[in-house]
């Protein structure tokens, strides 16, 4: 009966504005003025929702647009929310006040009811329900992981008896990518870490005038762990995050069902190449990097602590045993298989988006790290008690 | 024609991914030399359904046999042998991105047959011309626009002459010309090979040009709701879904309209 305006409380001059009056005892016209644009600034819904719920109960809403100048979705959107709050009130809203234009985009937008069971909900579940559903994920996962592993073996199976199927440049092109263009990295990280090293190592010995030790303890550390666990990390950020994003992009592309329908078995197509790349390639580089940081202890050890550089060499020589060096061989092949296998396992396991190919990638870089990690305190216990 | 064998026979279906089920009580069947239809609104599940069909997703419930074997309950080797005998076009095209065209269509023929490289270079050439594309064996994926891929794809699916051919949305991303060509293709393909072609469509034309079986799914009812020759059906059909797409809605327009209208005043 007696109208109240509602402005938006910035709106300028062009912005939308509402306003409310009883035509009769239960029904609410509501007036929109000005423009209701996406630019401008609008009033909110719960102008209405207020409107509705003082006064007398309303049982129908009618429109007056006269005063409407400008209007796209932000208009449309505004009504479909008067109307879905109404039908939820049980109110009758009549569109006959609402220009042609409006009215028809109404009827297209309400046209196809939403699909019962189409809309993700989030919905509350007890913790109880959580923690079930949570294990049961986490057992799945476990599965695939050793249907996974069956899988690599059979296919490292067929490769043995030479009936496995893929395409010997693939192996080649893997290779040169996993072996030759990781050297510049790896000598650079080895090279730095060997002069780690021998620094914090030199500042103890020297204590002693023991500083030719340096030699021995750079030696031994490069050669039995810290070789194979530098190249395994690098090689996990590098490769394994390749293997990943490649696998999962083919996955993502249905690239992979193409190969399976053409009888082609993916394992033996895709992983089975890179497997055997990274197998071969990872203790080369290993070896490569005991190197590379027995050269940057060296560098130290000659210019800063004035050790003899043949001094330097004779005594690593002395330190460095075969046993180490087959023990850092045996970290950089299991590495070699773990960093590979995670890549692998992770695209293959890839959904169909591109943000699932960044996960997947996240998570081979991840899972590989975590497993040297596991892996290289293993090994190292195991060589305690077999005093090796 | 002569009389009619039973190519693929799909018993009491139900597809679902996970708990959602997508359709169930499919029951059909694809004879020799039938260019098969699988209509239906967007997002009822038809790429689902050919997923089933190739052996790519395992049923819920209900089998799908190639002649008389059970795909699910067979032994790997006759899997095999029946996952050879069939070419698939991807609605994406699925061309590896890591090879060029002619590498993705020689990898099957070198996968699968003794022939020289230089046998297979010549078979690659003739696929690519078959589908157009000749002199572009050696583009990558990337480097060709979204229905070159298509027919690429297509090329690829043709390459061992399999004895099935599945296409999802051949006809998506061509112009009219290029479509219509692909339908003179896929009938050559069926005439001349004896192919069993399977297609996942919406243009009428083609389903109306070279359909002659059909199946027909709906996403509300999750289920089929018609099955047979498009052409009869079109004619004959009583049912309102699929009376509207077969002709774009376009025979009874006004009527539907109306009583859309009528009813949304009725239910507030
Ligand atoms: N991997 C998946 N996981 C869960 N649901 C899926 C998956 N793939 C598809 N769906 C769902 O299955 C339904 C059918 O998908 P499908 O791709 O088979 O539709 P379609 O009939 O081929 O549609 P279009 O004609 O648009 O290609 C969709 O509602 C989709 O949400
Ligand atoms: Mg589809």
């Amino acid at each position: 009966m007696n109208p109240s305006a509602v402005t938006a409380p910035t709106g300028s001059g062009g912005g939308g504005r509402l306003s409310f009056s009883r035509s009769s005892q239960d029904t609410l016209q509501i007036a929109f003025t000005g423009g209701w644009k996406i630019t401008e600034s609008l009033p909110s819904l719960s102008d209405v929702q207020r409107e509705l719920e003082s006064g007398s109960p309303v049982r129908s809403i009618s429109f007056d647009t006269t005063g409407l100048t400008a209007w796209d979705s932000a208009y449309l959107t505004f009504l479909l929310q008067i109307i879905e709050e109404s039908t939820q009130k049980q109110i009758q809203v009549s569109q006959d006040g609402l220009p042609e234009g409006v009215r028809r985009l109404l009827d297209l937008a309400t046209a196809v009811p939403e699909r019962k069971g189409a809309a993700k909900q989030e919905k509350h579940t007890p913790f109880m329900e959580r923690l079930g559903t949570t294990s049961v994920r986490l057992w799945n996962s476990n599965l695939e992981v050793f249907e996974f592993l069956g899988e690599t073996t059979v296919a490292f199976l067929k490769l043995l008896v030479g009936r496995a199927r893929f395409r010997p440049r693939d192996l080649w092109v893997t290779i040169q990518e996993c072996g030759l263009e990781a050297l510049p990295i790896v000598s650079l990280i080895s090279a730095l870490v060997g002069l780690i090293f021998a620094f914090v190592g030199a500042i103890q010995l020297k204590m002693f005038g023991a500083q030719i030790y340096v030699a021995s303890l750079v030696g031994i550390a490069m050669t039995r762990i810290m070789g194979a666990v530098m190249t395994g990390i690098i090689m996990a950020g590098r490769t394994g995050a390749s293997f990943a994003a490649q696998i999962g992009t083919m996955q993502a592309n249905e690239e992979i069902d193409a190969l399976k329908t053409l009888g082609i078995s993916p394992m033996e197509f895709l992983v089975l190449p890179r497997m055997l790349s990274l197998m071969l390639m990872m203790p080369l580089l290993g070896l490569y990097s005991d190197f590379m940081g027995i050269l940057g202890g060296m560098l130290i050890g000659v210019t800063v602590l004035d050790l003899n550089p043949m001094d330097y060499y004779n005594k690593t020589i002395e330190a460095v045993t075969l046993t180490h060096i087959w023990v850092g061989l045996f970290h950089s092949a299991v590495f070699g298989v773990i960093v590979s296998l995670a890549g692998c396992l992770r695209g293959m396991q890839c959904e169909r988006s591109a943000a699932a190919v960044g996960n997947a990638t996240t998570s081979a870089v991840v899972t590989s790290i975590v497993s040297i990690v596991v892996a290289t305190s293993i090994i190292t216990v195991v060589c305690q008690i077999l005093d090796i | 024609m002569q009389e009619k064998k039973p190519h693929i026979v799909v018993r009491d279906l139900t597809m679902a991914y996970g708990d959602f089920v997508l359709q169930r009580d499919l029951t059909f069947t694809i004879n020799h030399g039938d260019i098969f239809i699988i209509m239906g609104g967007s997002g009822c599940g038809k790429s689902t359904l050919l997923k089933h069909l190739i052996g790519l997703k395992r049923p819920a419930k209900g089998e799908v046999l190639y002649g008389d074997v059970n795909f699910w309950t067979a032994p790997p080797e006759q899997q095999e042998a029946i996952i050879k005998g069939i070419g698939v076009l991807y609605q994406s095209g699925a061309l590896w991105s890591s090879m060029t065209l002619a590498e993705n269509i020689a990898l099957p023929l070198e996968q699968y047959t003794e022939l020289s490289s230089m046998q297979i270079r010549e078979l690659v050439s003739l696929k690519l011309a078959l589908v157009g594309l000749k002199g572009f064996e050696e583009y990558y994926p990337s480097e060709i626009s979204g229905g070159m891929k298509k027919r690429a794809g297509l090329a690829r699916a043709m390459a061992l002459d399999p004895e099935i051919l599945f296409f999802d949305e051949p006809s998506a991303g061509l112009d009219p010309i290029s479509a219509r060509l692909l339908d003179d293709l896929i009938l050559q393909l069926r005439d001349s090979l004896g192919a069993t072609i399977v297609i996942v469509t919406h243009e009428l034309p083609s389903i109306f040009a070279i359909g002659n079986n059909s199946v027909f799914i709906d996403a509300d009812r999750k289920t089929m709701i018609a099955s047979g020759d498009p052409k009869v059906l079109l004619k004959e059909s009583q049912d309102p879904t699929v009376v509207n797409f077969l002709t774009r809605m376009e025979a009874g327009r006004r009527g539907h309209v109306d009583a859309d209208k009528d009813n949304r005043r009725g239910t507030p």
